[in-house]
């Protein structure tokens, strides 16, 4: 395993499967007739020169932090968790109810209930498929897919069914009351004295929330006994089951974290974004996650840039849509590449790189 | 009571639906079956459509479609085949990698070509997969005065597009080839214990390969379905997580082709049935009934079970008991035999229900090839 030094493995590795995707990418940009320098230009531009582009990238970026962590987590405990769009969209759901049914005094008790509700449906939608999984067998991949689909069913019921008001044509629940809204990046430049920054911009206090949620997250998995645990049986099962560690608990536990990060993402798009219980609301988020934890290397700093990452492409994919003939679904295409090459195809970039530092010890000694 | 002619259509709606899963299951079968397990498939039916509806409108041939739409899903099974059989990579991070970049390609592609929003023109008619009328049938305007044998024979039977028999073909096909020859036995013994297979002098790496391929084939067929046949042309994301009700098909039927039909059959069903219904009525109190049965089984079974089970299913109990509940006393007031609206997307979502159920391993347990998922690696 140690074949190459450490650095090797958590920043070179990564950056090289990152320029193949960004080489395959400006290829198509070629193919499609456009030229990728304006194309790469004007995504900085739309994205990292205005502040109203960085209110939107970090939009996008708190919805990839919970999710990449929530799969990061799964993954320490060498569980897929493919279910992060369903434990979202049950997140949602958790928070439309905490913020329509509880007349909340301030936005800060607001937010407060609204994770817990958050998380506690997407906890409960994680639940059911690592009991499926620990006690009964059934693949957590495939279960999680299918509870995909159960919630966006679910999520249907309640919008079309439940909440929307009556003699409303639109798909939507009511909107929140107005002391549940959380302070966006723009409220909050004003009242540091910043009249015009982030204007009509997104984001929102929650990014703060994902950052804790970063920190919560490498204390959990690097600092704490569960966490050991944790990392122990994704290593080795039998060995951590030797060790004492039981399988069943920790299976349950890692993915019910999963699923309660996943669900926090809505406390971002609905209370934060939406005001309103909408379908769709997850965009795909979820499946993001997947990307961004295994271009992150499982670790909440990593999780974090890679978040940055995405959430830099999502906002530069919308300009690119708006001003030239790229559509927005190149962004899913750069996705895809930055998961097979940092995941199914990584011997592909790790075995030149090892060859290359056998062949260098060889020569030293 | 449902009228004969309308049980028949909903009948013939559901075999059109089901025969891109059926193909796509059959694909997922024999890729499985040899050890592979393949997310990709959804990924591989949108390109297939795609591409598939590209071709026949560019060059207005159905046959050339349906040739382009097939290499194109093999060249996404090379690719899953080359990140998981080849380099031994993740095979699910694979396929979900495959769906994305699908999912991406295909808008990317096609707002290049056409610019009509990720979509490709609707097909004339050499660029479609027409219905087959068999010699005998009744045309459509005079199926209401035709008798039920009829009915049945120009309804259900004849009337569809050439690719619904090919799939149907394709069922007895794969049983053949699966059970009854060598290369059947090989792929079923790669799928279970690679070691073996490599023991005897075959190898492992071709057996794979060639069992991919045989799925980039069926769900390359399956795309051109859905794209030319099911539908006059590609639109975004037209597959629908359809790749994904196949893979629960798979479960569902255990593996094994002639459930996998049968599972399909089945799917596709549920879908005609929601097309065809807006609403579905039921009696309050076969819905209370069952929901009771159904709690009252699962708090049966964990009585004895220990603290996890007792939670988990006893807390999913009580949730379908206050289902239940909330049905009985919504409907108290207006006598015993009044009916519940069925919403929609619960019927949407019995297929999903069910491969969970079965997946629990309450209901007849799934059980898949042993050695799926894992990469050989050969010993040296």
């Amino acid at each position: 395993m140690d074949v190459m030094p450490k650095w090797v493995d958590i920043i070179v590795v990564p950056l090289i499967s990152l320029f193949i995707a960004a080489f395959l990418s400006a290829l198509l940009i070629v193919a499609i007739g456009e030229s990728p320098r304006d194309a790469l230009s004007l995504m900085i531009e739309g994205t990292l020169l205005r502040s109203a582009g960085w209110g939107y990238m970090l939009y996008y970026t708190t919805n990839f932090i919970f999710t990449g962590l929530a799969v990061s987590v799964a993954f320490h405990a060498a569980l897929f968790n493919i279910g992060g769009e369903g434990q979202a969209m049950m997140g949602g759901l958790g928070v439309a109810l905490v913020c329509l049914f509880i007349p909340w005094p301030h936005w800060t008790f607001a937010i407060i209930g609204a994770s817990f509700g958050a998380a506690l449906f997407g906890m409960i939608w994680a639940g059911l498929p690592a009991y499926l999984q620990a006690k009964r067998g059934s693949h957590i991949v495939i279960t999680t897919i299918m509870f995909n689909f159960l919630a966006a069913g679910v999520l249907i019921f309640f919008v079309v069914d439940v909440l929307k008001p009556k003699g409303s044509m639109d798909p939507a629940s009511a909107n929140f009351p107005p002391t549940t809204h959380l302070p966006t990046f723009e409220d909050l430049a004003g009242i540091l004295g910043f009249e015009k920054a982030f204007r009509s911009a997104p984001a929102n206090v929650s990014f703060f929330i994902a950052l804790l949620a970063c920190l919560a997250v490498w204390y959990l998995i690097w600092r704490s006994p569960l966490g050991y645990e944790i990392r122990a049986l994704g290593k080795s099962g039998p060995a951590a089951r030797y060790a004492g560690v039981r399988p069943v608990k920790i299976i349950m536990i890692a993915m019910m974290i999963s699923g309660a990060l996943c669900g926090m993402m809505a406390i971002n798009t609905t209370q934060g974004e939406s005001e309103r219980l909408i379908l769709n609301f997850t965009e795909g988020a979820g499946f993001i996650g997947i990307a961004v934890a295994l271009m992150g290397r499982s670790h909440p700093l990593g999780v974090l840039l890679a978040a940055l990452l995405f959430g830099f492409l999502y906002q530069g994919g919308a300009e690119l849509a708006l001003w030239t003939k790229i559509p927005r679904e190149l962004i899913v295409v750069i996705q895809a590449l930055v998961i097979l090459f940092t995941g199914a195809l990584s011997l592909m970039v790790r075995a030149p790189l090892e060859s290359f530092f056998v062949s260098l010890q060889k020569a030293k000694g | 009571m449902i009228e004969f002619l309308t049980l028949l259509q909903v009948l013939d709606s559901s075999l059109r639906l089901a025969t891109p899963l059926l193909l796509v299951c059959l694909a997922g079968l024999f890729s499985e079956r040899a050890g592979i397990f393949d997310i990709g498939l959804e990924g591989k039916l949108l390109a297939a459509a795609f591409v598939s509806a590209a071709f026949a409108s560019l060059t207005g041939s159905v046959w050339l479609g349906l040739s382009a739409g097939i290499l194109a899903s093999i060249m996404l099974s090379l690719l899953h085949g080359l990140a998981s059989i080849t380099l031994r990579g993740d095979q699910i991070i694979s396929g979900v990698a495959i769906n994305f970049l699908a999912a991406g390609l295909t808008v990317v592609v096609a707002q290049d070509l056409f610019g009509q929003g990720g979509r490709t023109p609707p097909l004339k008619s050499g660029g479609r997969f027409e219905p087959i009328n068999f010699p005998g049938s009744t045309s459509s305007k005079e199926i209401n005065d035709a008798g039920p044998l009829m009915q049945l024979y120009s309804e259900l039977v004849s009337g569809h597009s050439l690719l619904v028999y090919i799939a149907l073909l394709t069922v007895p096909l794969s049983w053949f080839v699966l059970y009854k020859t060598r290369y059947g036995l090989r792929l079923r013994a790669v799928g279970e214990n690679p070691a073996a297979v490599d023991t005897a002098g075959i190898s492992v790496v071709g057996l794979r390969y060639s069992a991919v391929i045989l799925g980039g084939i069926l769900c390359g067929i399956a795309g051109a379905y859905i794209a030319t046949s099911l539908q006059a042309n590609f639109t975004k994301d037209m597959s629908a997580g359809r790749g994904f009700i196949a893979l629960a098909a798979l479960i569902f039927a255990k593996w094994r082709p002639w459930h996998a039909l049968g599972a399909c059959l089945l799917f596709g069903f549920f879908f005609a049935l929601d097309n065809r219904f807006q609403n579905i009525l039921l009696p309050a109190w076969a819905i209370s009934g069952l929901l009771l049965l159904i709690a009252l089984s699962l708090i049966s079974y964990v009585w004895k079970k220990d603290y996890l089970d007792k939670v988990v299913l006893g807390g999913l109990a009580l949730g379908i008991l206050s289902i239940a509940i909330m049905v009985i006393t919504s409907v108290s007031d207006s006598g015993a035999n009044s009916q519940v609206k069925i919403p929609v997307v619960f019927v949407q979502s019995l297929p999903y229900v069910l491969t969970v159920v079965v997946l629990a391993g309450f209901v007849g347990k799934a059980i898949p090839p042993r050695a799926g998922g894992q990469p050989y690696v050969k010993e040296r």
